[in-house]
């Protein structure tokens, strides 16, 4: 790091009661709470020019009806969400990259004018998610210009007012593939098709009517094999049943496939769980061994962001809790998934319960595949909650907990027995 | 012949790739009027755009080649002026490592060539030394041994920096400039581009994966033929280069160095490349099948990778000839060197060639008394960097923390970049885990209308965020 300064902003940390790291819906709504439940000093380091996080570059409907109970765009919504924590008091610094995060509260962060530091009490992650890339999805060909996550052709679009293709291919039909057709609408892009690996869509079933209603060829089964091209995209080569044909497009939405925005975890040390592949907590948010606590989609792939603000503002409750010395000690074992198709479940260790309010009610689980059956929390062999499950993959389940859970009891572990 | 003054030069390169960058450095600061000319819109847009990065000893070289002198003496060149262009050197030393009786077998004979290739520094190691080093490593390994000196570079801001000194010192690139043909009479060469006629005194083809096209557009005849070599690598996200330290290598085959796993100077875990022989020269493609056999490959070595996740994808083309060994040529014309198939070690060799070029040129130096010496950004990991600096104007690209600083200043200069991927190397810029995911939108605003080729086809517009457009 950097030699001392005599500014006062060098190695001298400021202090605040808490730093939320990561200025979307779930951070600012936990900013808001917190400020509300008198947590003191409250400041949010977000890296982007304005608070808001993705629905900032989402111009089309619906967010707001679970917290403001209306319908909105993205970008009026963000404000919304921005205007309320700055009202309750909120410290929201932009332009502020958080760079390291130590286990006892010492923040790192960049901005414009070099490296600061922070000493927080408590510090909360929620650096939400990105979608998976073309390069981790291994598909082959060529690196032309023209292939984006849906996040940044929103970005490109709805923000900068241009448009970076045409007749591009959209990849995945996870809800955000919808969101990339509307997004290409109102831009005037024609998709040639909608392109999905799975027999059917991500999304609810009739979802595959809005991409055939807009004029869109919606062809499941088909997998992305390469891309060709050398400046731009010329050609998207796809296999269906085995046979591989072209189709001619000047760009390609590489969709869906979520996961955790953690690097700042991951680079500093903190528990990931290898499940969700974002921080690892317990029922109150808490990361293991720390004084972070976790909320919104950095905990697992995508939610809505209503989801993200309601976990938002219940966090903001075990923070203070725990400011003030009220929580149940930090004892959490890891939850084990037994064989089957879960893939996670978030919480994904589990403390001493208490009367205090936990930030997670509910054990959220979900699967690799289609599956019905009944899902079973189990405590030294015994059954401690349980549910009956008929779901699709990727669809959020959840499994209510009980309230007097002890870790001290035995080892957790979270089974599926299928019908 | 009456060309223009500014059309006339000492020396003409033809190529930026690393070796005619560093060509261009050594005539340059010998006191040459140099030329550049390129017929990407870009330099490092051949064999130099994807590559190990390794800086390589040249210990297992063929002995007494062309090649190992190169190596050995771009080797030494890269260590003595490296800190001056403010380049990185990681000497993480290499392991090479045998899986098996047989490649245990050939460790001696592997480490005798490295003695007579002056690399006296190789220390032979048990099975329980070397996993002590790399305690990541599977517990297959059989054997092996270290070569100290082997080191991990950054492969463009190297060859950018040894252009980027011959331009301050008064040389000039000409991009877009595709050399199709040319003659020699009164001693001097004209040379037709795509981008205009020049004349030099002595011309140099560095064209890599087109030196025996250019041999033949200039003199008629090639002695050569290109066999293009394709590499793929997968290259991991930063977690994972905390699971080596080392270069690993396996024991070479008679065709390839094999699959090596290695950090980058970014931080990274890279896994490859393949040795995979094809007529096409311009086109590197991905293969998924490959990929995939590249990770479980990087999975044997390291079983841990298996936690890790893949972020980039690349390949490149090694310009390789029906032989082993560089074929760098000073008789087929008259004041005409061919610099061809410098294959799969020209990173390491490119100082070291150059001066052996120097010299067979039969060109009287005149070394300039007092050159410039640029200071390159620094984008290693391992490094302090510009985003720990004041006055940075902020982290635009998230994942490789690339500054808007350091994006303006990649944009201005006698080397501004041309295109998307020339900003990519001299930044990083999303070239990280979100592939743009992040940063595209405010990219395309900072480098609209300032690259050759931009980003972007067109506006749209229908701007609904009400943002104020930065600066
Ligand atoms: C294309 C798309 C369309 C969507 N459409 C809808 C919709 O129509 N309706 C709906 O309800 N939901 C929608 N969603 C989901 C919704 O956007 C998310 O649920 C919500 O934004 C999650 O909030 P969050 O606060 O957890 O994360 P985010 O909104 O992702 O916010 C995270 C913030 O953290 C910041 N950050 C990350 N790392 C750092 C760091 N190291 N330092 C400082 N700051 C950092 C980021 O810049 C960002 O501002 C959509 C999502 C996408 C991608
Ligand atoms: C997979 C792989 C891994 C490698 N790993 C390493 C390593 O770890 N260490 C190492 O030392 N080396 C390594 N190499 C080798 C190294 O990358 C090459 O030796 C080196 O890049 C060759 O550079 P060059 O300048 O000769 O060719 P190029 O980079 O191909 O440059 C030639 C230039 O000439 C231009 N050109 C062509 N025709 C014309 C024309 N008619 N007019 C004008 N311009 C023209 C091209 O556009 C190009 O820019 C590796 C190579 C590959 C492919």
């Amino acid at each position: 790091m950097n030699a001392a300064s005599d500014t006062g902003k060098g190695p001298q940390a400021e202090r605040a009661d808490v730093v939320i790291v990561g200025g979307g819906p779930a951070g600012l709504s936990a900013a808001r709470e917190l400020r509300r439940l008198g947590a003191g000093t409250v400041i949010i380091l977000e890296r982007d020019r304005e608070a808001g996080g993705i629905p900032r570059h989402c111009g089309h409907y619906p967010f707001g009806m679970r917290e403001f109970k209306r319908v909105l765009r993205g970008p009026d919504y963000a404000r919304r969400l921005v205007g309320a924590a700055r009202k309750a008091g909120a410290d929201i610094r932009t332009q502020s990259t958080v760079t390291a995060i130590g286990r006892q509260g010492r923040v790192e962060y960049t901005t414009p004018e070099g490296p600061m530091v922070l000493q927080a009490r408590a510090v909360l992650l929620a650096t939400g998610v990105r979608e998976t890339s073309r390069a981790s999805r291994l598909i082959g060909g060529e690196k032309p210009g023209g292939i984006l996550p849906t996040g940044a052709l929103q970005g490109i679009v709805y923000l900068n007012g241009e448009r970076p293709f045409s007749r591009p291919v959209i990849l995945g039909s996870e809800l955000v593939a919808f969101s990339a057709l509307m997004t290409c609408r109102h831009a005037g892009i024609r998709p040639v098709a909608m392109v999905e690996p799975g027999v059917r869509p991500s999304a609810f079933s009739l979802s595959r009517l809005l991409p055939l209603a807009m004029g869109v060829p919606y062809l499941s089964g088909t997998a992305v094999q390469a891309v060709l091209g050398r400046e731009r995209v010329e050609e998207v080569v796809i296999l269906h049943d085995g046979d591989t044909s072209s189709i001619v497009a000047d760009g390609i939405i590489v969709s869906g496939g979520f996961r955790p925005e953690a690097t700042v975890a991951v680079t500093s040390g903190l528990a990931v769980d290898p499940g969700s592949r974002g921080p690892q907590i317990d029922q109150f948010g808490r990361i293991e061994d720390s004084v972070c606590f976790a909320t919104g989609n950095v905990l697992r792939g995508v939610e809505t962001s209503g989801w993200c603000w309601s976990e938002g503002r219940r966090v903001a409750h075990a923070i203070v809790a725990a400011i003030r010395g009220q929580l149940p000690e930090d004892n959490g074992t890891t939850v084990q998934i037994g064989e089957g198709p879960i893939t996670l479940a978030v919480p994904a260790r589990l403390s001493n319960g208490s009367d205090a309010v936990p930030a997670h009610t509910h054990l959220q689980m979900r699967l690799d595949r289609p599956a019905r059956g009944v899902v079973q929390l189990m405590q030294a062999g015994k059954v401690i909650a349980s549910r009956s499950v008929n779901s699709l993959p990727d669809r959020r389940i959840l499994l209510r907990l009980p309230g007097n859970m002890s870790p001290t009891n035995g080892a957790f572990e979270l089974v599926f027995r299928e019908a | 012949m009456n060309a223009d003054r500014e059309n006339v030069f000492d020396v003409a390169v033809i190529g930026a790739g690393v070796v005619g960058c560093a060509i261009a450095r050594r005539f340059t600061l010998d006191g040459a009027r140099v030329v550049v000319v390129e017929k990407a819109a870009d330099v490092l847009d051949g064999a130099s755009k994807g590559n190990s990065a390794i800086l390589h000893t040249g210990f297992d070289a063929p002995e007494g080649s062309v090649e190992v002198r190169c190596m050995k003496e771009g080797y030494r060149l890269y260590r003595e002026i490296r800190q001056r262009l403010n380049l990185p050197l990681i000497e993480s030393g290499a392991l090479v490592l045998a899986w098996n009786r047989e490649q245990l077998s050939e460790l001696p004979s592997l480490m005798e060539r490295a003695h007579a290739n002056g690399v006296t520094d190789v220390e032979e190691l048990s099975r329980a030394q070397i996993l002590k080093l790399e305690p990541n490593l599977s517990e297959q390994v059989m054997g092996g041994f270290r070569v100290p000196g082997e080191s991990l570079i950054d492969p463009w801001s190297s060859a950018h920096a040894y252009l980027l000194q011959a331009l301050e010192n008064g040389a000039e690139l000409r991009r877009n400039s595709e050399v199709t043909g040319g003659s020699f009479s009164n001693g001097r060469w004209r040379i037709e581009t795509t981008g205009g006629a020049i004349e030099a005194g002595t011309v140099v083809n560095a064209a890599g994966l087109f030196g025996d096209v250019v041999d033949q557009r200039l003199t008629g005849k090639s002695w050569y033929q290109i066999r293009p070599r394709k590499g793929q690598f997968v290259v991991y996200d930063k977690p994972a280069a905390a699971l080596a330290d080392h270069i690993l290598l396996p024991v070479p085959t008679k065709t390839t160095k094999g699959i090596v796993v290695c950090r980058t100077a970014f931080g990274n875990l890279l896994v490859g490349p393949t040795a995979e022989e094809q007529e096409d020269r311009n086109h590197a493609l991905l293969d998924r099948e490959t990929m995939l056999g590249l990770i479980a490959k990087g999975e044997e070595v390291i079983p841990a990778l298996r936690s890790h996740e893949v972020t980039a994808i690349y390949a490149g083309l090694r310009p390789a000839t029906e032989e082993k060994d560089y074929r760098i040529r000073s008789d087929l014309a008259e004041n005409y060197i061919c610099v061809g198939g410098i294959r799969s070690t020209g990173l390491s060799a490119a100082l070291g060639i150059a001066d052996h070029v120097a010299e067979i040129s039969g060109r009287e130096a005149r070394p300039l008394a007092d050159p410039v010496w640029p200071q390159m950004p620094m984008l290693c990991e391992y490094e302090s960097r510009d985003w720990q600096e004041a006055g940075n104007g902020g982290v635009v690209c998230l994942c490789e923390l690339v500054t808007r600083r350091e994006i303006e200043n990649a944009m201005t200069g006698p080397l501004a970049a041309g295109s998307m991927g020339g900003l990519k190397r001299r930044t990083r810029v999303t070239m990280g885990r979100c592939q743009g995911f992040h940063c595209s939108a405010e990219l395309a605003r900072m480098t609209e209308g300032r690259l050759g080729q931009p980003m972007l086809a067109q506006t749209c517009g229908k701007k609904t965020g009400r943002e104020k457009t930065s600066q």
